[in-house]
């Protein structure tokens, strides 16, 4: 690994200078050395100068909470690279991606599908006339929905192939919230850009906005106050909690378990204006700013109102959570729909609440911890997982990390009595030129990746972000297989990925 | 059962009765209020640190179409000029009466005689999601949970165009969305009215620089509710609509 790699850690700035530049077969070889060993890919991606394109990419040691960087260099008339997609599925979209915005073929690679139809994409297919993946036989048919679902949420189009009832393959093509973030980034001073990281997916406000105050303060070398840390880990498990909440509300509505619906429909709410009484703002925004938080709490806050929320979700959401698990009604209906096993799990590269639901033990909390889950990881104890990867999987880890989000609330309390500051000033000439930042944020999805590159002048290279949805949305057509297409809307809430996270 | 007994009583009666007069935490960020007191000359610093455009100069003036509440500017300004107020009443139907200042009138919406005798007991509205983050489609979805039940006043968002009495549009249009989101407008049948919803509906947002938007659909299709916020509260988008409709709920 040492000699093609360079070692970092999470939200920590190394010069580009000393990332090997490897040519790019050997890049390729690295690459594949590592995944051999059983190590991810955490990201991939293209920077364009003039005509040359330089790539780097990311993998994630959990063994040493480490990261590890390699690049390489395309230069004009180079566009292209074997494929590694066919023996690493997991790496199939980051290839893609390089294709659609670099114009990097990957030769053989076995599907090459656009990612989300990017703005002056190298695509020659059009969003109207892309061609699904068609299946033959007697009585197989087609069912196309979208991009304007029934209900009030983000666009995509969803294409199954059928047999009858039965889905024998769904193809899921994105784009539609394509509105150029990557592009937008480098339109203004980095250090300016907190409302967009907050505008990435509303539903990750504080997951994208810290994954982007992490990467800010690796460049500038600030180290936000302790209190800082720990109002951070109470709004991103306040999101946590909401989200969940929500979720298995969405979820009880799909079944018809009504009362699953409104309870936690309610319970949502008093999460959410909690996140409101500390942030002015029901997603959490305006409160994370490079080098600290811009909102305090007071004793009222911290001695009162959190706990009284705290001791009252806890018990009302325990009481819903039995009588969803116990209701003859419920759970035959969630265990063996949307299977996503370990090994399909794995193979494919899911992350996040998917991947743990699949018997996968990963978190970035745990695995890459910062801020206050540095301390926190130990007291965390196992990362919850469950093995079957069904509905009924997702639908009871989730119901444990909300469980869990409540507990480290608690435990971030405890340490917020000293009156430290809540902000240290970050500032542009404080940027380290010619670098590159890997953070990463267990986002309640899964992890949040942000990368940048900075230049001789402290300009901003390259912003590149990862939702968790990058890697899941090939789960969710995975997990569909062999189900009823009426399965779909249930398998879809359990996953609940995100359409703009994805689309960026 | 017994459990099932507690969940009920521990769930009690949760509606928002009064949601004209509901009190929203102080934090919260809602109308601006801009003091008369003159700026530090050549100060821009309000204008520099806004993420969305949203603000002109001499006289300070925040235009609610485009502001996300971030609250950048009222953190930066010397003058102490800008603060925010928890007041969620921000609709308005005409463009202009969004930009606030220290002399202009409240953001307020008038009561349309034709829409009101048209939709003033049902009305049924499409959503089309067109390149947001989707913070304003939870905060849509809001609206049906059991403290909004927007239901109860007549209004509800239906699953096909053909169906809905209007448009309500969220997001700053992506090129990949525009096509789509004349389709169903289009699919509406007349008379229909459409909303504008949040930072990126009514201006593009924090989002309004980039050109993977086509926004040509706004420049053809006349709005007849604007609704700022990034994302709007529930109450702002509710209340905003009686207001349309001429409902006398208190
Ligand atoms: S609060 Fe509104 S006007 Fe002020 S900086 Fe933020 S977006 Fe701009
Ligand atoms: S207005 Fe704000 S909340 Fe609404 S879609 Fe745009 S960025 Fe998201």
């Amino acid at each position: 690994m040492k000699q093609h790699w360079l070692q970092t850690g999470n939200g920590k700035a190394v010069s580009c200078k000393q990332i090997p530049s490897l040519p790019s077969l050997e890049f390729n070889s690295a690459l594949a050395e590592a995944l051999e060993n059983k190590k991810r890919v955490v990201s991939w991606f293209g920077m364009e100068s003039g005509s040359d394109i330089r790539v780097f990419a990311v993998c994630s040691d959990t063994s040493h909470s480490a990261l590890w960087v390699t690049a390489t260099m395309f230069e004009a008339e180079q566009r292209s690279f074997p494929s590694l997609a066919s023996r690493f599925p997991a790496v199939h979209l980051f290839e893609c991606e390089l294709y659609e915005q670099h114009g990097l073929l990957p030769e053989n690679h076995p599907w090459l599908k656009p990612v989300r139809f990017e703005h002056g994409r190298k695509h020659s297919l059009g969003m109207h006339d892309y061609p699904f993946f068609p299946m033959d036989g007697a009585e197989v048919h087609e069912v196309g929905v979208g991009p304007v679902h029934a209900g009030v949420i983000e666009p995509g189009h969803f294409r199954f192939q059928c047999h009858g009832e039965t889905v024998f393959h769904l193809e899921i093509q994105l784009g539609y919230q394509h509105r150029g973030l990557e592009s937008l980034f480098l339109q203004k001073p980095l250090l300016r850009q907190a409302a967009l990281a907050e505008s990435i997916t509303g539903d990750t406000s504080i997951g994208h906005v810290w994954a982007y105050a992490q990467a800010m303060e690796g460049l500038t070398g600030v180290t936000p106050p302790e209190r800082a840390q720990w109002l951070r880990v109470i709004a991103l498990e306040l999101e946590r909690l909401a989200m969940h909440i929500g979720d298995l509300g969405a979820l009880s509505g799909d079944i018809a378990f009504l009362p699953g619906l409104s309870v936690y429909g309610r319970l949502r709410t008093e999460v959410i204006n909690t996140s409101m009484a500390l942030s002015g703002s029901r997603f959490g925004r305006g409160l994370i700013r490079p080098g600290g938080v811009v909102y305090d709490v007071d004793s009222q806050f911290l001695a009162e109102y959190l706990p009284r929320m705290l001791t009252h979700v806890e018990k009302d959401m325990d009481g819903i959570n039995e009588m969803l698990i116990e209701s003859p009604s419920v759970i035959p209906r969630l265990e063996h729909t949307g299977l996503l096993s370990t090994a399909v799990a794995s193979e494919i590269g899911v992350v996040g609440f998917v991947a743990r639901s699949s018997g996968i033990a990963m978190d970035s909390r745990h695995d890459h911890p910062y801020g206050g889950y540095v301390f926190l990881k130990s007291r965390m104890g196992a990362i919850p997982t469950f093995r079957w990867g069904d509905v009924e999987a997702r639908t009871k880890l989730r119901i444990a990390e909300a469980k869990q989000s409540i507990q480290l609330i608690w435990l971030s309390l405890i340490h917020l009595n000293d009156q430290s500051s809540i902000s240290m000033p970050c500032t542009t000439d404080q940027i380290q030129p010619d670098s590159l930042v890997v953070s990463m944020v267990e986002g309640w999805r899964g992890e949040v990746v942000h990368c940048v590159v900075t230049g001789p002048n402290r300009e901003t290279l390259r912003y590149k972000i990862k939702d968790p949805s990058f890697h899941n949305w090939f789960g969710l057509a995975q997990a569909l297989r062999n189900n009823g297409i009426s399965d779909f809307p249930l398998c879809n809430k359990s996953f609940n990925l995100s359409y703009s996270g994805f689309d960026l | 059962m017994l459990n099932a007994l507690k969940v009920r009583w521990a769930q009690g009666y949760q509606t928002v009765d009064h949601i004209r007069q509901v009190e929203l935490n102080q934090r919260f960020r809602g109308l601006p209020v801009i003091e008369s007191r003159a700026c530090p000359e050549d100060c821009q610093a309000c204008v520099e640190v806004c993420p969305s455009q949203a603000i002109q100069l001499s006289p300070v003036r925040i235009d609610l179409g485009k502001c996300i509440f971030c609250p950048d500017c009222s953190k930066v300004c010397p003058a102490e000029k800008i603060h925010f107020t928890p007041d969620y009443h921000l609709s308005c139907n005409e463009r202009e009466g969004l930009v606030v200042g220290s002399q202009t009138q409240h953001p307020a919406v008038k009561t349309e005689e034709r829409i009101k005798q048209i939709f003033g007991r049902s009305l049924k509205l499409r959503s089309v999601s067109a390149g947001g983050c989707n913070g304003c489609e939870m905060e849509l979805n809001a609206l049906a949970n059991v403290n909004f039940d927007m239901g109860r006043f007549g209004i509800e968002f239906t699953a096909s165009p053909r169906h809905a009495d209007g448009l309500v549009l969220t997001g700053p249009i992506s090129e990949n969305m525009a096509p789509a989101l004349q389709a169903t407008f289009d699919a509406i049948p007349s008379p229909k009215i459409v909303i504008a919803v949040g930072a990126c509906g009514i201006s593009g947002g924090v989002f309004a620089a980039s050109p993977a938007l086509d926004r040509r659909f706004l420049e053809k299709i006349p709005v007849d509710l604007y609704i700022p916020g990034c994302p709007p509260h529930p109450l702002t988008f509710l209340n905003g609509l009686l207001d349309l409709l001429g409902k006398k709920y208190s």
